[in-house]
């Protein structure tokens, strides 16, 4: 089935008049007929998850919000920032309005009267047609005072960020989009609560919001068909890294992982198997080629001790060392870190320099049993998930790739003429290592 | 063993984090905005951005993206200006300017390569792209190369965004041809552009096609 991706590659998609043509914001004014309360049930029935990662479920979230006049808000995520997703990106490209269709009638569910897209900074393609799509939109009465007569009014803003991947966390990008820096805040109160300008606030990635047309045309309870009971829908799939055709694929939630990356996407290149893949972008914990069998849903895999996340598949192969990737992911965090917990700040920094060390030949096996200690430390312990997204993978990686990086070590140590492991003295353990532990 | 640990100034050990700020002076305040100066285009984007909010402070991206479109860098001046229009004082702007990656706190080249160096580019090859675009760079030096966290294009990795135009996959010998037409000033290397590329997804009738400008996006990113 193709829902998301039915005729996307059609010349001019992108305009008002294209859209129209295929039948684009019918489904708005459906909505508008329905009261907001049948508009909420539709979506929940639906059983739609939250595409952008933590795979909340839709429906739930709007019900979330207050009743009542005063002014709430709807912000679309579009900071699309978790290492292998694309997905939103060709969305957005080739069909903006579809997103925009979505978040009116989501706006009328939910009866909010402002609405902002806050796209990544480097999106800034993206951002110029979905800048005039909402033109389109507001000259063609869809956005605005009354819209199409119902007496609901949208005013519908696109922000665009200016380059930090905490931003794409719920209350980093409400700080952000204040104005301020993009530090997350401290949750409860949740933003359905209080969010944007204090006020109650719902945020839903582009995905999401891009589907709700979809589901008002099939209908919730026939949408919830597809997929899985407990991952229902279709999803867009990236997959990327080593593969023969990288790219956004649609998927019926829970059709088996190998499927996905070997049918859809080629497979690993000529020659080549699967090392380890990454079910669900850098933050998930990592799979190996025994875990291909695993059906490609919310559920499946967090039983499979990881994630779908926003539907990023990486494939790593084996040309490549456990310890690159590895170094990769914890510096991406390190760098990414808002510095506001200090497990988050502290940890990822450690967590490189520790990487460092096996490299440079100075680590012993032991440290192997910090780094997955630190990791530990680190899950659970901070404002948001940016410190538990570098744990998740690196810890996977210790645990599941521990005779390889061992092997490492003792490759490194000697390549620098390090003393051999069995020669080590632990810390504290000989007299001249007594006394204070040295400073590094 | 004790290592000694270099320290610098006020006993920090990470070398110029105190420069920023001359912590002798009284800190500056909102700057008056009949001793500032502030070109014409620039207030306009700022308050009409600002407008766009219920808080004006949520104008402070959009309000910096167009000082650094002017002035190249988020000067000092810049920053002044866009405080005197948005009524914040530069500290604040400082805070926010120095946060985000698109930001210059220094003066850059006028032309921006982002390379992505994150885990699906590096494992096409990007570090080596990198070092290849970094070379071809230095010799022209009108080109700010950076290496980048995931610019959300995997499918043409390895991949750059070239003053903001995403293209890939690269060949490390399209690092030579960027700065070139960079400096011919014409559309660089037009046939790697993501705009022209057909979804991947073998289910959808895929062609190639570039997407149509509507009456209102007469002025893109070009």
């Amino acid at each position: 089935v193709k829902l998301l991706f039915e005729g996307i590659d059609e010349p001019g998609l992108n305009t008002i008049a294209v859209y129209e043509r295929r039948g684009g914001y019918e489904m708005l004014r459906k909505a508008l007929a329905m009261t907001p309360d049948e508009a909420i049930a539709n979506l929940t029935d639906s059983d739609i998850r939250g595409r952008g990662g933590a795979g909340f479920p839709m429906g739930r979230k709007a019900s979330f919000l207050p009743h009542g006049d005063m002014d709430k808000y709807l912000v679309c995520n579009a900071d699309e920032s978790e290492p292998g997703t694309f997905k939103d990106r060709e969305l957005m490209q080739k069909n903006p309005h579809s997103l925009i269709e979505g978040i009116l009638i989501t706006t009328w569910a939910v009866q909010i009267n402002r609405a902002f897209i806050y796209i990544r900074g480097e999106y800034a393609y993206q951002a110029d047609i979905l800048e005039a799509a909402i033109a389109e939109a507001e000259k063609a009465g869809y956005v605005g005072e009354n819209l199409l007569g119902s007496g609901h009014s949208v005013k519908l803003v696109l922000h665009r960020g200016a380059g930090a991947y905490i931003c794409g966390e719920e209350t980093g990008l409400l700080d952000s989009l204040e104005g301020k820096r993009g530090n997350p805040r401290l949750k409860p109160p949740f933003p359905a609560i209080e969010g944007l300008y204090n006020g109650p606030t719902l945020i839903n990635n582009v995905e999401t919001l891009y589907t709700v047309p979809i589901i008002f045309r099939l209908g919730g309870k026939e949408y919830a068909k597809l997929g899985t009971p407990t991952s229902t829908g279709t999803k867009i799939v990236s997959v990327s890294g080593d593969v023969q055709r990288p790219g956004n694929y649609e998927i019926e939630l829970g059709i088996p992982s190998r499927e996905l990356i070997y049918d859809l996407a080629g497979g690993p290149l000529e020659g080549h198997e699967i090392k380890l893949w990454f079910p669900g972008g850098s933050s998930s914990p990592v799979m190996t080629k025994d875990d291909l069998d695993i059906p490609y849903d919310f559920d499946s895999m967090a039983k499979a001790g990881s994630m779908i996340g926003s539907g990023a598949v990486i494939i790593v192969d084996d040309t490549h060392r456990v310890l690159d990737i590895a170094y990769k992911v914890a510096k991406f965090y390190a760098h990414e870190s808002c510095g506001k917990c200090v497990p988050c700040r502290e940890g990822t920094n450690w967590t490189v320099k520790m990487l460092e060390r096996i490299e440079s030949g100075e680590a012993t096996p032991m440290d192997l049993d910090i780094m997955a200690s630190v990791q530990d430390q680190i899950i659970g312990n901070c404002l948001c998930v940016l410190g538990d997204a570098m744990a998740m993978p690196i810890g996977s990686m210790v645990e599941k790739f521990r005779d390889e990086l061992e092997a490492e070590i003792e490759a490194a140590r000697e390549r620098a003429g390090a003393a051999a492991i069995e020669d080590v003295v632990p810390l504290g353990v000989a007299d001249e290592y007594a006394g204070p532990l040295p400073v590094h | 063993v004790t290592v000694r640990v270099p320290r610098f100034g006020d006993g920090s050990r990470v070398p110029g984090w105190d420069e920023a700020v001359d912590l002798t002076k009284p800190p500056a305040t909102v700057p008056d905005p009949a001793t500032t100066p502030v070109p014409d285009e620039l207030r306009e984007a700022i308050e009409a951005a600002m407008a766009r909010y219920p808080d004006r402070r949520s104008a402070a991206i959009p309000a910096l993206h167009a000082a650094q479109q002017i002035h190249g860098w988020c000067s000092p001046e810049a920053i002044d200006q866009v405080a005197a229009v948005m009524r914040v004082t530069p500290a604040y702007l400082n805070s926010v300017a120095t946060f985000y990656d698109m930001f210059w706190n220094e003066p850059t080249p006028k032309n921006d390569v982002f390379v992505c160096t994150n885990i699906s580019c590096s494992l096409r090859g990007a570090d080596e792209f990198y070092e290849a675009m970094v070379a071809a760079a230095e010799e022209s030096g009108e080109v700010n190369v950076r290496s980048f966290e995931c610019l959300g294009a995997c499918d043409i990795a390895p991949m750059a965004s070239v003053n903001g135009v995403y293209m890939g996959p690269l060949a490390n010998e399209d690092a030579q041809r960027i700065v070139d037409d960079l400096r011919a000033n014409r559309p660089v290397l037009e046939h790697k552009q993501l705009r022209y590329r057909a979804t991947a997804d073998p289910g959808v009738a895929a062609e190639l096609v570039p997407p149509v400008e509507s009456a209102e996006s007469e002025e893109t990113t070009e």
